[in-house]
C-alpha cells in the first residue's frame, strides 16, 4: 500500500496542473464556451504535446504507458480547470473501447492518431429510453454485403457533433435490453445527421441519426463486457474530475469566508459557518478516498467486483458533491448565484457529472441488487 | 502509487487473523460479537494472551515491548483485532498512560509501571473530565497542592470509565492557580487505594455501569508520582488525546457489527422474504458500507501520511476519522435496532443474560441491541466531542 506518486506521475501531475492553470483562466474558458465548437483545437494540440492524449495507451501506440493513476491525475486537473475539450469522449471512452476490444489493426490505426491529437472520437451509446441501463440498445446493425449498416437514433452523445469518428453500439440480435447481441462499430462522422448542443455545464453533446450508415470497421460483436469496463473507467474518470472540482470549490469558499465581512468581521469567524465548512471538508475527504478506490478498482478483472466498487464510489461522490456544492453556494451567498463567479460553474459541472453514466440512485440500486458494497 | 496491499502485508494480516481466532478464547470473542461486554477477568485474560505474543502494546517503544511496525502494519493489526471481536488492550493502559510515561516519564516510572500496564497487572483509569470541565477540559479545578514531598489533591473527576476496577488513576490537576488555564496543569499518577478517594458508579442509559465519579478528599500523593515537568500536564494530555484519536474510528468494529447484522437479518423475515432480501433494508445497509469503505480509505491515507509527520504530533486529519468513525459506529447500532424490531424491548441486565437459565426472548442478540444503541450515543461525545473535532479542523486545516 503506497499513496505516493512515482517520479513520472509527479512530473505528469505538475505539468498538467501548470498547463490547466495557464490556459484555463475564467475569461479564457468563457471565450471557449461562446465559440461554435465549444472547445479549442489549440488546447487539444497542447494536450497532445504534453502526452495527455495517450496517457494510458501503450508505448507501442505512442502512449505514455500509464494506467488508471495517470488518468486520475489528469481528470483531477481537468476538474479544477473545468476543462471542456473532448478528453473523456475521445481518450477515455473511444480510446477505452479500442483498447479493450482487442482488434489490433484498429488499435494500431487509431490509438497513435488519438495520442497525436489528429483525430477526435466519441461513443454513441445512450438512447432516449435507456435511462441508466447500459444494455439498452435498440439501434440496429444489419449485414449489408461484406459489411454492416447501422440504423437508429443515439442521444446525449458527449462531444458527438465535432468528433471525426464515432464508435456506435448497435444491436445484432436479441431483445432491446439483452446483455448479449450488442456490437460495436466504427463509423465515419462525415455525412451523418448530427444535432449538436451545449449542456448545462458548458460541455457539448449531440443527437445522432444513423440511416443505413455503413460501418467502417467492427470492434466487437459481443460488446457487453467491453462497454461495461469502459464505462466503469469513465466513471472513475468522472469521480476524479468531481474531486478536482470539489477541491477548488471548497478552497474558494474558505478563502471567501476569510475575506467577506459582515457585522464588522469576516464571516469565517462565526462558528456555525466554520462547522459547515468542516462538514464540507469531511465530504471532500471521503470523496477523495473513494476516487482513489475507484481508480484502484477500475482495472479489476472481476467485473462484478469492479462494478460494485465503481458504484460505491459514485454513490459517495454523488452524495458528497451535492452536499458540498449546495453548501459552497449557500456560504458564499448571492455572489455564487452569478455566472461571473467560478463556484456556480463548478456546481453545474458536478450536477451534470452526477447524471452521467448512472446517477447516485441507479448506482445505489446496483449495490442493493448485489447485496453489498464491499 | 500502488493501492493494493503487498504480499508481506497480506501474510502479516493472515498470521494475525489466525492468532486472534485461535489463541483468544471464542467464549470471550463471542460475547463481544453478540454485543456484551468482557468482564474484568476476561479483559485481563485476553490482554495477557496478546501480551505474551507481543501484541498488547505494539505501538510502544521497542524497549518497552513495542514492535517497531510500520504505520500500515499497526493499522492491519487494529483492523484484524477488531474484526475478530478480540477485546482491545485496555486503552487507558495501552493508548493513554503507557505512551505518556514512555515519552515523558522518569526512568523509575517506566520501570515501575510500563511492563505492568502492558500485562494489565495494573488497571489504569483516566481522571480528566470534571463536572465543570467537559469539552472545555482546561477549565478543570481539581487541585494538587505541594506539601513537603507530597501533593495533596482535592476535587472531583467524572466519566471515569471502568474506574471501579482500577488500581491506578492518571489525573490532570491544577498546580498553579495563578497561571493561564492551560499552563497551570500537571499530570499525576495516583494509587486508587490512597485514603481519601471515593468512587461512585454512574448508571448510564443502557442500564450498565461503565463510568464513575471519583472524589479526591485530601488525597496525599508522593511528589515523585508527577509525570514530566510541573505545569506541563496539558502538553502531555494533548499528546495522549492525539494517540487516542487515530484509533477512535474503530472501523474494524463497525465491520464486525455489519457482519453480525447480515447474519441476523438473514434469519429474520418480513412477510414472505428474509429481511436481508428486503430492498429498503439493503439500501440502508449499503449506504453504511459505502461510507465505511470511504472511511477505511481515508484512514489508510492518514496512516500513510504518518511517515511525513513529526513523531507524537497528532495529525488534524484524524479528527475526520473521529467524526465519521463515530457516526458510522452509531449507524450500525441503528441498523441492528431495525433488524431486531419489536424484540428490542425486553430488558435484562448483562448478569441476567449471562447466568440465566430461561430461554432468551426474541431473536439472537435481541437483548443487547437497544442497550448498544443507547450506549453508543457516547462515541460522538467522548474523546473530544465531534463539535470539538470540528473546531480543531476549522483551526488546523482550514485556517480559521
Amino acid at each position: 500500500m503506497d499513496f505516493d506518486l512515482s517520479d513520472d506521475q509527479r512530473l505528469l501531475k505538475d505539468s498538467v496542473d501548470r498547463l490547466v492553470a495557464d490556459i484555463y483562466g475564467f475569461e479564457q474558458r468563457k471565450a471557449l464556451l461562446a465559440s461554435s465548437d465549444g472547445w479549442s483545437r489549440e488546447n487539444w494540440a497542447k494536450f497532445a504535446e504534453l502526452g495527455l492524449l495517450g496517457a494510458n495507451f501503450a508505448e507501442q501506440h505512442n502512449g505514455f504507458g500509464g494506467g488508471a493513476v495517470e488518468t486520475m491525475l489528469i481528470a483531477q486537473a481537468f476538474g479544477r480547470g473545468l476543462v471542456v475539450e473532448p478528453y473523456l469522449a475521445t481518450v477515455t471512452l473511444a480510446g477505452g473501447l479500442l483498447r479493450h476490444c482487442g482488434v489490433a489493426s484498429l488499435q494500431d490505426e487509431y490509438l497513435p492518431r488519438i495520442a497525436a491529437g489528429e483525430v477526435t472520437m466519441c461513443f454513441a451509446h445512450h438512447e432516449r429510453l435507456a435511462r441508466y441501463n447500459q444494455d439498452y440498445v435498440s439501434v440496429s446493425a444489419t449485414r449489408a454485403g461484406d459489411g454492416w449498416q447501422i440504423n437508429g437514433e443515439k442521444s446525449l452523445v458527449l462531444h458527438g457533433a465535432t468528433a471525426d469518428k464515432i464508435i456506435v453500439s448497435a444491436r445484432i440480435s436479441g431483445a432491446v435490453t439483452d446483455a448479449g447481441g450488442i456490437g460495436l462499430f466504427l463509423v465515419d462522422a462525415a455525412g451523418l445527421q448530427r444535432r449538436g448542443y451545449a449542456t448545462q455545464d458548458g460541455q457539448r453533446a449531440a443527437e445522432i441519426s444513423f440511416s443505413a450508415t455503413p460501418a467502417e470497421a467492427v470492434l466487437s460483436l459481443d460488446a457487453h463486457g467491453v462497454i461495461a469496463q469502459t464505462i466503469d473507467e469513465a466513471s472513475a474518470f468522472l469521480c476524479a474530475e468531481a474531486v478536482g472540482a470539489m477541491e477548488d470549490m471548497h478552497a474558494t469558499t474558505i478563502d471567501y469566508m476569510k475575506t467577506r465581512k459582515q457585522f464588522g468581521r469576516a464571516i469565517g469567524e462565526f462558528q456555525v459557518l466554520q462547522h459547515r465548512a468542516v462538514d464540507m471538508l469531511v465530504e471532500l475527504e471521503q470523496a477523495r478516498s473513494m476516487s482513489l478506490y475507484a481508480t484502484m478498482m477500475s482495472s479489476e478483472t472481476d467485473a462484478a467486483e469492479r462494478s460494485r466498487a465503481i458504484s460505491a464510489a459514485r454513490v459517495q461522490i454523488g452524495t458528497s458533491s451535492r452536499k458540498l456544492g449546495q453548501e459552497a453556494i449557500q456560504l458564499h451567498g448571492g455572489i455564487a448565484m452569478t455566472m461571473e463567479y467560478k463556484v456556480g460553474h463548478y456546481f453545474k459541472r458536478l450536477t451534470m457529472i452526477e447524471k452521467t453514466f448512472g446517477d447516485t440512485e441507479s448506482h445505489r440500486a446496483r449495490l442493493v441488487a448485489a447485496g453489498t458494497a464491499f | 502509487m500502488d493501492l493494493s496491499f503487498t504480499a508481506e502485508e497480506r501474510a502479516f494480516r493472515a498470521e494475525l487473523r489466525d492468532f486472534f481466532h485461535t489463541a483468544v478464547p471464542d467464549r470471550i470473542r463471542r460475547k463481544l460479537r453478540e454485543g456484551l461486554h468482557a468482564s474484568k477477568e476476561e479483559q485481563v485474560e485476553a490482554q495477557r494472551i496478546l501480551n505474551a505474543r507481543g501484541l498488547a502494546v505494539p505501538h510502544w517503544p521497542v524497549e518497552w515491548g513495542g514492535q517497531n511496525w510500520s504505520p500500515i502494519q499497526t493499522y492491519i493489526y487494529q483492523d484484524e483485532l477488531q474484526q475478530a471481536s478480540v477485546p482491545s488492550p485496555l486503552p487507558f493502559n495501552c493508548s493513554m498512560v503507557g505512551p505518556v510515561i514512555a515519552e515523558f516519564g522518569s526512568q523509575v516510572h517506566k520501570q515501575r509501571f510500563l511492563a505492568r500496564a502492558a500485562n494489565l497487572d495494573d488497571w489504569w483509569c483516566q481522571g480528566f473530565s470534571e463536572p465543570g470541565a467537559g469539552s472545555d477540559l482546561a477549565s478543570l479545578r481539581t487541585a494538587a497542592v505541594r506539601d513537603g514531598d507530597h501533593f495533596v489533591i482535592n476535587g472531583q473527576k467524572t466519566w471515569t470509565t471502568l474506574g471501579q476496577y482500577a488500581d491506578w488513576i492518571f489525573v490532570l490537576a491544577r498546580t498553579d492557580m495563578a497561571a493561564k488555564k492551560q499552563e497551570g496543569i500537571s499530570f499525576i499518577l495516583v494509587d486508587m487505594k490512597t485514603p481519601g478517594i471515593t468512587v461512585r458508579p454512574i448508571q448510564t442509559i443502557d442500564g450498565g455501569v461503565e463510568v464513575n465519579e471519583v472524589w479526591f478528599d485530601d488525597v496525599r500523593v508522593p511528589a515523585e508520582n508527577l509525570v514530566g515537568e510541573i505545569n506541563k500536564g496539558w502538553d502531555y494530555a494533548k499528546f495522549l488525546l492525539g494517540n487516542e484519536r487515530t484509533g477512535i474510528a474503530r472501523i474494524g468494529i463497525s465491520k464486525a457489527r455489519l457482519l453480525r447484522i447480515r447474519e441476523l437479518a438473514a434469519m429474520e423475515h418480513v412477510g414472505e422474504i428474509r429481511l436481508i432480501d428486503d430492498p429498503k433494508f439493503r439500501e440502508k445497509l449499503v449506504n453504511v458500507e459505502v461510507e465505511l469503505k470511504a472511511l477505511e480509505m481515508t484512514q489508510l491515507r492518514v496512516v500513510a501520511q504518518e511517515k511525513y509527520l513529526p513523531r507524537g504530533k497528532p495529525n488534524p486529519m484524524s479528527s475526520v476519522l473521529k467524526i465519521k468513525g463515530s457516526e458510522l459506529q452509531q449507524a450500525t447500532t441503528e441498523l441492528m435496532m431495525d433488524v431486531i424490531g419489536p424484540y428490542v424491548a425486553p430488558f435484562f441486565t448483562e448478569e441476567e443474560l449471562e447466568f440465566r437459565n430461561e430461554p432468551p426472548i426474541g431473536p439472537d442478540d435481541a437483548a443487547t441491541a437497544a442497550p448498544m444503541y443507547f450506549n453508543m450515543r457516547k462515541v460522538s461525545i467522548y474523546g473530544g466531542s465531534n463539535e470539538i473535532q470540528r473546531n480543531i479542523l476549522a483551526k488546523a486545516v482550514l485556517g480559521f
